[in-house]
């Protein structure tokens, strides 16, 4: 088993005397899919933004795929973690002024210096894999959440990332809007991207996770498999999250 | 309702109207009291007065209204390079406001601080009498010679005059630019950084590409009022001698009395040469509008 991200006692503090990762350690085994659950302010968004560097750590280590970021890192290894690992937002974040085929290909021809036709290519490919092949040449507004919300995978799956973080995919969409989402997440999973998902979705944890983690105030509180978290959590503190939750 | 808003558009009106009477009564009195009527005759008449650069070939013998089109030529070309580098300065200090280098946000923030606190009229003062006209001889390479008597970029000559007016407008609008471009770019949300960033491009090809396009509809109309303010300050150019159109109007006034036609045609001028940049901004506005309606 090769581990794909390391993280050993991560701090993060926005404001001095609180801190949103108060000493959060885990692995992520290559090809695993962790779902991290939480109430909201428990620190599962900040923890999965530090590891594509989007948020810089206050203290700790963290080794992804092979390469270290600190407290003190430089912008260097960001850019390259960047490039391997793919991140989707719960607002989706689509470029709104570029067609949907030109938000897949920018990264792919600016930063990989892709031909333009391959990236074209691969790109509707990626729809297709998607069920939206249709859209391509529409922009952002003129699509549906789920719709978009499949254009963001796909735009980061262009990079040919090795791990996929998601931020709450979901919790932007229309109740009838996330199945499509987490069918293309459930997929993913299958082919055996290695995936990190802040979600709220439990039968998606229940069904796709690997493992499942739990945190609270900056805390991991318990990781578990799927099955003894939501019949049988270890923690007082994750049944009183999971009674509240339908 | 009805009958209110029509009664005050009809006493807006009158109250226009009325001005304007007041307007032009006062300058048939005028016109009356030098005694010399509305003629153009003079325009034609030999200048007799040395400019001290031209565009196209002027020697005194030349007539009024020769002089005075080299008088917007000189205006149109610092006025062109002013909006051309200003923009250039302007973006490139609003986005190193905007920038996470700590070094680039404050040298940005300490320029745009000092420029708008100083009057542009010492600010050209300064160009000219303390970084221009005391230059030492100083060739650097072969591409730029500075000297006193002006800078020779790629052997195309530049007077010291032409080059303090066109710093000081420079620096002076593009700081002006740099807080419309800072504003515009605080409009974007957050995520569309993220959303590069995450995509591993640069901080520099995603502000090109993905966050300045965005800031555009916002920075455009309060782009096109500092464009117009460019123009219009370039009137200060007569404070370092440069023969720009208000300098060259000064002089032929001085010259001929003839102070009411001379001001209608630099009134004139400056709406034309403005009408250009606002109708060229309206025309830029429109495109980008129209590719983020084309968008929604």
């Amino acid at each position: 088993m090769t581990v794909a991200i390391r993280a050993t006692d991560l701090v993060k503090s926005y404001t001095p005397g609180s801190r949103a990762l108060d000493g959060v350690s885990l692995e992520v085994a290559s090809g695993e899919v962790l779902v991290v659950m939480g109430p909201s302010g428990s620190g599962k968004s900040t923890l999965i933004r530090t590891f594509n560097g989007l948020e810089k750590l206050d203290g700790g280590e963290l080794d992804v795929l092979g390469v270290r970021l600190d407290a003190a890192h430089e912008e260097r290894p960001v850019c390259e973690i960047r490039r391997r690992v793919g991140m989707v937002f719960q607002q989706f974040n689509l470029f709104p002024h570029l067609s949907i085929l030109d938000n897949i290909t920018l990264a792919p021809v600016k930063v990989q210096k892709r031909p333009k036709v391959q990236a074209e290519q691969r790109a509707i490919e990626l729809l297709d894999q998607m069920g939206i092949r249709e859209q391509a040449h529409k922009f952002p507004a003129q699509l549906s959440g789920g719709q978009q919300q499949r254009v963001a995978i796909a735009r980061a799956l262009a990079l040919d990332p090795e791990v996929m973080l998601f931020d709450e995919p979901t919790s932007a969409l229309d109740p009838e809007r996330v199945k499509e989402v987490l069918d293309a997440m459930r997929q993913l999973a299958r082919d055996g991207m290695t995936m990190v998902v802040v979600t709220h979705e439990l039968g998606f944890a229940r069904e796709v996770a690997d493992r499942v983690m739990f945190m609270d105030q900056g805390q991991v509180v318990e990781t578990s498999d799927p099955a003894s978290f939501f019949t049988n959590a270890r923690e007082e503190r994750s049944r009183r999250f999971l009674s509240q939750m339908v | 309702m009805r009958r209110r808003s029509l009664l005050l558009q009809v006493g807006v009106s009158v109250l226009l109207l009325a001005f304007l009477a007041l307007l032009v009564n006062n300058l048939a009195v005028n016109l009356l009291r030098t005694g010399l009527g509305l003629d153009f005759g003079w325009l034609g008449r030999p200048s007799g007065f040395a400019l001290a650069e031209s565009a196209l070939p002027y020697t005194p013998s030349d007539n009024y209204l020769w002089a005075l089109t080299i008088g917007w030529l000189n205006s149109l070309k610092v006025i062109a390079a002013g909006l051309v580098l200003a923009t250039l300065l302007g973006v490139a200090a609003g986005a190193a406001r905007s920038s996470s280098n700590r070094l680039l946000r404050s040298l940005a923030g300490g320029y745009v601080a000092v420029i708008r606190q100083v009057p542009l009229l010492l600010q050209l003062l300064f160009w000219y009498f303390v970084a221009f006209l005391g230059l030492p001889e100083t060739p650097i390479g072969d591409l730029i010679q500075l000297s006193n008597q002006g800078i020779s970029l790629l052997g195309m000559p530049l007077s010291v005059e032409f080059c303090a007016v066109l710093t000081g407008l420079t620096v002076f609008t593009g700081a002006s630019i740099a807080e419309i471009v800072r504003g515009g770019v605080n409009a974007v949300p957050r995520g569309q950084w993220e959303a590069f960033r995450s995509l591993g491009l640069s901080e520099g090809l995603g502000f090109r590409r993905i966050v300045l396009p965005q800031a555009l509809p916002a920075i455009l109309p309060a782009l096109t009022s500092q464009y117009l303010n460019l123009a219009k300050n370039s009137t200060l150019a007569i404070a370092v001698g440069y023969a720009d159109l208000y300098a060259v109007s000064d002089t032929t006034i001085t010259q001929t009395g003839r102070a009411i036609e001379g001001f209608l045609l630099l009134l004139i001028s400056f709406l034309l040469l403005n009408l250009l940049i606002s109708g060229g901004m309206a025309g830029i506005n429109a495109t980008v509008l129209g590719r983020m309606r084309r968008s929604r």
